[in-house]
């Protein structure tokens, strides 16, 4: 018989994300069969009783340990590619699995350096035949000027910054928020053009003055806006963004595409996340097994170069 | 293919001295700068301007904008830099105008390769301190605007590959645009800045099985808003470059006084190229050689050196 203790840790081996390895071991390696039935029947979350007198797999539960299992070979995976076509398979499948994942593009395009950025265009030539910005053109929506224009950006990255243009493009920003219809902000030709050709450094200090100028941050006045906060957050404030997908992966009811994000995060944030610090604590607690140590160990390294 | 003539053996150190010799003391001896510069590739070019430095603690471009003038100067000051600098200054030079060149910065970014068009983005940042797109931006407005940042920021796929769906169906929207003037520039944009030169050549040869008339023909004219003057070179340059440089050549030389800038530009960016080409085009377009319109066009040692580029023989 098992015991109740058994089928929790059974149940909690697959309760966090990734999976406790150990755990099973232990558990399924001491079971026989009379001990494992009983792991069947108690446990309500992965098995029901079938028809025909025997306890089956949730099939919801198999694809959901599928994910799971995953995890630990999409890190590692993830985490072994060359950088350049590490975002170069991101993007693509960004573009392929549709509009809820288009803030990936926009993470790529906006928080690598320019000539990271350009090494993933080349690398999306050879894996994949085309350019991204032709791929892009698959997009219907009216995100797909924001993006092709983000992707092909080359950026300056040198220090020196006109801060009165600074000044007055923190006006056009805010007066086609502000003014114009917010619905036609995608549209909006003047804030594309300065969101996608201007240096990091150009648009920090426009950020700055806006807030200084308005009394609430660029940010702040384009909640709601999907993909054109996470450009502003990207090439601004990429702290802010960065935390924010990593405490939407750690949330209680968060789905897979959002825990997908801690691996990408995580693998390729890595320098910047020691230094900067901003991984949520609980990631300790709801990590596991394998996955977990993967991660873990990521972040304790990431300053190693 | 290209028309300078570079001999067998060059002694990069000797051609500093001999540049040096050109310049030094009371006035400077042009035909000594043509004959050495005038037979020197890029990289020689470079090595040369190296050496010069080495030995004389002094950049050999500077020494020559002060020794030099008028169009000459310009056009050895040109001919001398790194193909990706001399095009980054082209463009700039393009955009800071009163009524900025569009078609110069079509002409760089739809007849440069893909990688080399990169090249030019990461001279002109170290130029400028500014990105080749953010400048175009802040130059320029409108459609045209979107036109031409899209061109510069463009990276194609380098490829032979074609889809003959897509080049049917995107020569019908060429064509829908061509047609009722009625341009659908979004449409247009997007297919002329992001498709492979290939894909763009099967789209314009459909257009062209299908209608009867090549693209550029059914764009004539050299009238029309802004966004159409620019529409054109785009097309041109992509369409048959060849064929825009033997065009621009022959404006250039026609016009009531000769449009040096285009000239020299043409001559010196395609030297190293495919200028032979052009001027058989050329030939067989006019029925005059190109270096005899130029010679009766040009003077001096302006004329010399546009001619030695053009290969003529001492």
């Amino acid at each position: 018989m098992a015991l109740p203790v058994d089928i929790e840790a059974l149940d909690k081996a697959f309760s966090g994300i990734g999976v406790d390895e150990k755990s099973l071991i232990s558990i399924l390696t001491n079971s026989n069969e009379e001990h494992k039935r009983s792991l069947r029947k108690g446990s309500s979350k992965l098995f029901i009783e079938d028809e025909n007198g025997f306890e089956r797999w949730d099939q919801s539960s198999i694809k959901i340990l599928k994910h799971q299992f995953n995890r630990f070979r999409d890190a590692v995976v993830l985490s072994l590619l060359h950088p350049w076509e590490r975002d170069a398979r991101l993007i693509e499948k960004a573009i392929r699995k549709g509009p809820k994942h288009y803030n990936v593009i926009v993470e790529v395009a906006c928080t690598r350096s320019s000539d990271q950025l350009l090494g993933a265009r080349k690398a999306y030539h050879s894996l994949f035949h085309h350019s991204i910005e032709e791929h892009l053109t698959h997009i219907k929506g009216r995100e797909r000027k924001l993006l092709v224009a983000l992707v092909s950006a080359y950026r300056y990255e040198g220090t020196g910054v006109n801060e009165d243009v600074a000044k007055s493009e923190a006006q056009i920003l805010y007066e086609a928020i502000n003014n114009g219809d917010k619905n036609k902000l995608l549209d909006h030709e003047d804030a594309i053009m300065i969101l996608a050709t201007r240096s990091k450094q150009h648009l920090q200090a426009l950020y700055r003055h806006y807030s200084q100028s308005y009394g609430k941050t660029l940010a702040q006045d384009l909640e709601g806006e999907g993909i054109l906060k996470d450009t502003v957050e990207c090439l601004c404030t990429p702290q802010t963004y960065f935390t924010r997908v990593l405490e939407a992966a750690v949330k209680e009811d968060a789905d897979e595409e959002s825990k997908r994000a801690l691996t990408r995060v995580i693998v390729t944030q890595k320098e910047q996340l020691v230094q900067e610090g901003f991984v949520p604590n609980k990631i300790q607690d709801i990590l596991l097994g394998l996955y977990k140590d993967f991660l873990l160990a990521s972040i304790a390294s990431g300053d190693i170069k | 293919m290209a028309t300078i003539d570079v001999p067998e053996q060059v002694s990069v150190l000797a051609d500093a001295e001999a540049l040096r010799k050109a310049c030094k003391g009371w006035g400077t001896d042009e035909k000594a700068i043509i004959s050495v510069l005038g037979h020197r590739n890029a990289v020689q070019r470079k090595q040369i301007r190296l050496a010069y430095e080495d030995l004389y603690q002094e950049d050999l471009i500077k020494r020559l904008e002060s020794e030099l003038s008028g169009d000459f100067e310009k056009a050895v000051y040109r001919w001398i830099l790194d193909p990706a600098d001399r095009d980054a200054v082209l463009a700039n030079v393009a955009i800071k105008k009163l009524s900025p060149d569009h078609h110069v910065i079509v002409e760089i970014s739809c007849t440069r390769s893909p990688e080399e068009l990169l090249v030019v983005r990461r001279a002109y940042q170290a130029r400028y301190k500014h990105s080749l797109e953010e400048d175009v931006a802040a130059h320029t407005k409108g459609d045209t605007r979107k036109l031409l940042v899209a061109l510069v920021s463009a990276f194609r796929y380098d490829g032979e590959e074609i889809n003959t769906r897509v080049a049917n169906s995107e020569a019908k929207i060429l064509h829908e645009a061509v047609k009722d003037k009625e341009f659908n520039h979004e449409e247009i944009i997007r297919i002329l800045s992001t498709r492979s030169k290939m894909q763009l050549m099967a789209t314009f040869n459909r257009y062209r099985d299908d209608h009867g008339t090549t693209i550029t023909k059914n764009l004539e004219g050299d009238s029309g808003d802004e966004f159409l003057k620019t529409l054109r070179p785009t097309i041109r340059c992509l369409n048959d470059p060849k064929k825009y440089f033997e065009k621009v050549l022959r404006n250039s030389i026609r016009r009531v006084g000769t449009d040096e800038d285009a000239l020299t530009r043409v001559i010196v960016t395609r030297a190293e190229k495919d200028l032979k080409d052009v001027k058989e085009l050329y030939y067989k377009r006019n029925s005059v050689p190109l270096d005899q319109a130029v010679a009766k066009d040009t003077t001096g040692d302006y004329k010399a050196l546009l001619l030695t580029l053009l290969g003529k023989e001492d």
